[in-house]
């Protein structure tokens, strides 16, 4: 089966657009473009609002009135504009800082699945023989477990906690880097600039360094656009499970966990929080879907599953 | 085939061992003592020592391993701390509710997302690809557990047509011998049951499958746009098969493969994310039995359900390829 789809992402291999065009983004496609445009605004308001979360946000997100809980969303006259919930907390306030901690899981997890991966695929790939097979072997191990199942099982056995949370979502999120990259460096090995290095007395470690490393960085970029998006949804999985970080910590999952038990009284602890997942999710994926195809259109199927 | 197949389930043997150990070594991990965890704080420390003795927890690491592992492959996986029954009793009751719900998933998925998918593949650029492909874009964007609660509030809080939780209107739903009420239940003739069982299941079930039909949708879309340029499509055309043939029986069958790698890739997801619908939903299947038991710490009851998930997995993957020696006569092992 591998050889199958290696086979496949070989042959199928369209046209790459021209990147040394500089007219902007004019050379896309104009549904491409959109993707960009649509993505990009959704991805940069949720960086803005994520550094500035303290400044805007209108309340502190962990104040309780008990005299002003479950109060439906007010546009004027109010300064809860989303309402509040259970224990009088500001809906929005909430929100708010909910994206710095959605946000920040997410990238920590990226980055640290993306080196972890990165370099066991370049490892794996480079030098072959026994560390391949033992990389491959721990790749296989944890990639029989279905996705989230190693999460929940970490965090059962091992509690709750930030730390604990990242480390359970980079247990499998680093497999797809390290799978895509070993490929990558497997032909990269045996290119004629690489035995050139060699000739000239460069280590093997200066050769993955300063040769193949770099010339992973693209596919990289795009694994890690989708693994982030995909890292949302898993911590806000973990946390509405009452799995991830510890419950002082506003984050969109717990909140939507107290929405469900309110369902019936109160839409709009379930609704927001959610809309805010999905739209970033969305715009992440979007922004991926463009990077993808901008970058590397072999890779239509390297994303998105995880 | 059967060699090839022979060696692959083979070579799942050592995997499992790692899996084990790994499930093991996690139990161990875990801050406290089991024996104290499971004690009254009243319990005298002496009563601990034989309780740890008790349950084995006072022998070194291997030894208990070893013991975990000959029972586990007997079918024994321990009892639960908390609700003291055999773990794979209480798993047996659970599990077809999980493959009820999974299979109806996978139904919804794969008879909306192809058909859209070949559709939009076989005219790329259309406005039915774009609307296709956003609809794609939003499925995979859909946190499965925010769906099923927006769904609640509307078809069940708002509208009223659809039961929110649960599996069957008591009184209503007739045997339930086998756990698996719809087939049971369509096999007896009983309609009134099949009609309730899908009701609740309905939800549920769509709530599930949103993510795969977005994934399925852009796979399908994807490989049928490769396909539709290959010269025996050509051919097809030119000895005047008519259009839809030409999609459904040249293009499609053809356009399979990916498919069902994508549909087994996605099999994982599905089981993962029935652990959360499950909860919304209150489906009493293996996912909302496992948080239960990771809510009171019930760590026997996790390790079973852990590997039976994981055992589920990595079946699902042995028959995904077997399927590809059947479905493409090509590809020879």
């Amino acid at each position: 089966m591998e050889s199958l789809t290696q086979e496949s992402a070989t042959s199928r291999s369209p046209a790459a657009p021209d990147t040394g065009r500089h007219n902007g983004l004019a050379w896309l496609r104009p549904w491409m473009r959109v993707k960009v445009y649509v993505g990009g605004f959704i991805v940069m308001i949720l960086v803005v609002v994520g550094i500035v979360g303290p400044l805007i946000a209108p309340h502190n997100p962990n104040a309780q009135q008990l005299r002003l809980t479950l109060q439906a969303p007010q546009w004027f006259g109010s300064s809860h504009f989303l309402g509040t919930d259970n224990l009088g907390r500001d809906v929005l306030s909430r929100i708010i800082y909910g994206a710095r901690v959605s946000l920040l899981v997410a990238l920590a997890v990226v980055v640290i699945s993306g080196c972890v991966g990165v370099t066991l695929g370049a490892v794996s790939g480079y030098f072959g023989g026994k560390v391949d097979f033992a990389i491959q072997k721990l790749v296989e191990v944890m990639w029989a477990f279905p996705p989230l199942l190693l999460a929940i099982a970490i965090l059962a056995f091992l509690g709750q906690g930030l730390f604990n949370l990242i480390l359970a979502l980079v247990a499998q999120r680093w497999i797809q880097y390290c799978r895509v990259v070993r490929g990558q460096a497997l032909s990269l090995r045996t290119r004629d600039f690489v035995t050139a290095t060699r000739a000239l007395g460069a280590s093997d470690s200066a050769i993955i360094w300063r040769h193949i490393l770099p010339n992973l960085m693209q596919i990289s970029m795009v694994i890690g656009t989708f693994a982030m998006a995909s890292a949302i949804i898993s911590e806000a999985s973990l946390s509405f499970l009452g799995l991830g970080v510890p419950p002082d910590i506003p984050t969109w999952g717990t909140m939507l966990a107290d929405g469900r038990i309110y369902i019936s009284t109160a839409w709009w602890l379930a609704l927001f929080p959610g809309l805010c997942i999905f739209f970033t999710v969305l715009g992440i994926n979007l922004l991926g879907d463009a990077l993808r195809d901008i970058l590397d259109p072999r890779l239509k199927r390297a994303g998105s599953s995880i | 085939m059967i060699p090839y197949l022979v060696r692959r389930l083979l070579g799942t043997v050592p995997v499992f061992l790692l899996i084990t150990l790994l499930v093991f070594l996690l139990l161990h991990a875990a801050p406290g003592d089991p024996a104290a965890l499971l004690l009254s704080d009243a319990t005298s420390e002496a009563d601990v020592i034989e309780a740890r003795q008790r349950w084995g927890l006072d022998q070194p690491l291997h030894i208990q391993y070893w013991k975990f592992l000959a029972a586990a492959v007997t079918g024994d996986l321990g009892k639960s701390f908390r609700l003291a029954q055999p773990v794979s009793e209480l798993i047996a009751v659970r599990l077809p509710a999980t493959i009820e719900l999974a299979t109806f998933s996978i139904l919804i998925a794969v008879t909306l997302a192809i058909p859209l998918g070949v559709w939009a593949g076989a005219k790329p650029n259309s406005w039915v690809d774009n609307l296709g492909t956003s609809f794609g874009l939003f499925g995979i964007s859909m946190p499965n557990f925010w769906l099923g609660i927006m769904l609640i509030l509307l078809l069940a809080g708002s509208f009223h047509i659809l039961p929110s939780a649960g599996r069957s209107t008591y009184g209503i739903a007739g045997s339930q011998e086998t756990g698996f009420y719809l087939l049971e239940n369509a096999l007896q003739g009983n309609w009134p049951a099949v009609k309730d069982a899908l009701m609740y299941m309905a939800m549920p079930a769509f709530a599930l499958g949103a993510n795969m039909i977005g994934i399925l949708m852009r796979v399908t879309r994807s490989s049928v746009l490769e396909v539709m340029h290959e010269e025996y499509v050509v051919t097809a055309r030119a000895k005047g098969v008519a259009e839809q043939g030409v999609l459904w029986r040249h293009v499609l069958s053809n356009a399979l493969i990916p498919i069902i790698t994508v549909v087994g890739l996605e099999l994982g997801t599905l089981l993962s994310g029935s652990i959360i619908v499950e909860t919304v939903f209150a489906w009493p299947g293996m996912g909302s039995l496992l948080i239960t038991g990771v809510t009171s710490r019930d760590y026997p009851l996790i390790m079973g359900l852990v590997l039976m998930y994981t055992v589920a997995f990595v079946t699902i993957n042995l028959v995904i390829d077997a399927l590809y020696g059947i479905i493409d006569p090509r590809i020879r092992y």
